[in-house]
């Protein structure tokens, strides 16, 4: 429920503050705004200081435990420059990342059912695939 | 009240209320922000398990981050609710000339609707930017291990190199679609 929640309220900011617009995408890739950069800016800024706080308060979730946060594999690049540049194409055709599918057919957008599954389907291809592919 | 949310969020606002999300999480399940493996979690529930990378319990690793997106939907039906008939984005002109020279007319809503409508599905501009477009963003998530959340806000705020270079290979092939495809697949 508590997942459900959150979601719910990040889905809305991505609605609100036109994350989800391919327009502002285009715009973002154009380099003609501040809107996006200073979207995900200030997400990283806060984020970088709320962990901060996390570690150096050691503070606990709310079931009491340690919190630990997932790292990626820093060892391996080739994964995360092709991988990356793929979703890149596909972010600025679609003008949408995973979250704001989401959110675009909650408000009405259904036709982006067709992306979600496409990307659905993508993913399934990249977990069939996952061992011939360099990473 | 009411008036103030039919208002755009401004970026100020809205940044920080996503980043807040990572510590969050973090508090409220130990859980790593990150939406496109909740693609992974869909396909481990169907797909065989003699391919490794679905071979988990999706449901028990899987199940927050399904409701998560569950809710990001449900945040869009809520978000609905308080965006205005007329609704047109303060773009800037700049990009505004340029969509129209790539042949967008209608700037209304959130999407260009001319091309986001089911007739154009069946048109290769629509194809391609629906259905390959699509696919390009849950298979190149999933290889990258992460997208905009994952990697541009978490793997960024948590100082990764991993990240850093997704996050320079989002925008290299961002930058080829938005100059070099986008503009030749509508003229």
């Amino acid at each position: 429920m508590r997942f459900i929640l959150a979601g719910t309220v990040f889905g809305f900011i991505l609605i609100k503050s036109e994350v989800v617009s391919w327009f502002r995408i285009q715009e973002m890739f154009l380099f003609d705004s501040i809107h996006m950069y200073g979207i995900i800016g200030s997400a990283i800024v806060v984020g970088l200081i709320g962990t901060m706080l996390i570690k150096k308060f050691n503070i606990k979730d709310t079931s009491g435990n340690e919190i630990s946060i997932k790292l990626k594999d820093n060892s391996l690049t080739k994964r995360y420059i092709i991988g990356g540049s793929l979703f890149g194409l596909g972010w600025a055709l679609v003008g949408a990342c995973p979250g704001p599918l989401y959110a675009l057919i909650g408000s009405g957008y259904l036709i982006f059912i067709v992306p979600l599954i496409a990307a659905i389907i993508g993913a399934g291809t990249y977990g069939m695939l996952q061992g011939k592919l360099p990473h | 009240m009411y008036e103030l949310l039919l208002e755009p969020m401004p970026w100020y606002i809205a940044g920080p209320l996503i980043g807040l999300t990572l510590p969050l999480l973090l508090i409220i399940g130990n859980k790593t922000f990150g939406i496109s493996t909740s693609f992974q979690h869909m396909c481990a529930a169907v797909l065989p398990k003699k391919f490794p990378y679905f071979n988990y319990d999706w449901w028990k690793q899987g199940k927050w981050q399904l409701q998560l997106s569950f809710g990001i939907l449900l945040g869009g039906v809520l978000a609905a609710f308080f965006i205005p008939e007329d609704y047109v984005i303060d773009l800037s002109t700049s990009t505004i000339a340029t969509l129209q020279e790539n042949g967008i007319s209608n700037f209304n809503g959130f999407v260009p609707i001319e091309v986001f409508n089911w007739e154009n599905l069946a048109s290769l501009p629509g194809f391609f930017i629906l259905v390959v477009g699509g696919f390009l963003i849950g298979f190149g998530t999933r290889y990258a291990g992460g997208c905009t959340s994952g990697h541009a806000i978490t793997g960024l705020a948590t100082l990764q190199k991993a990240s850093l270079i997704a996050v320079i290979g989002f925008f290299v092939g961002g930058i080829i679609s938005t100059y070099f495809i986008l503009p030749n697949l509508f003229n």
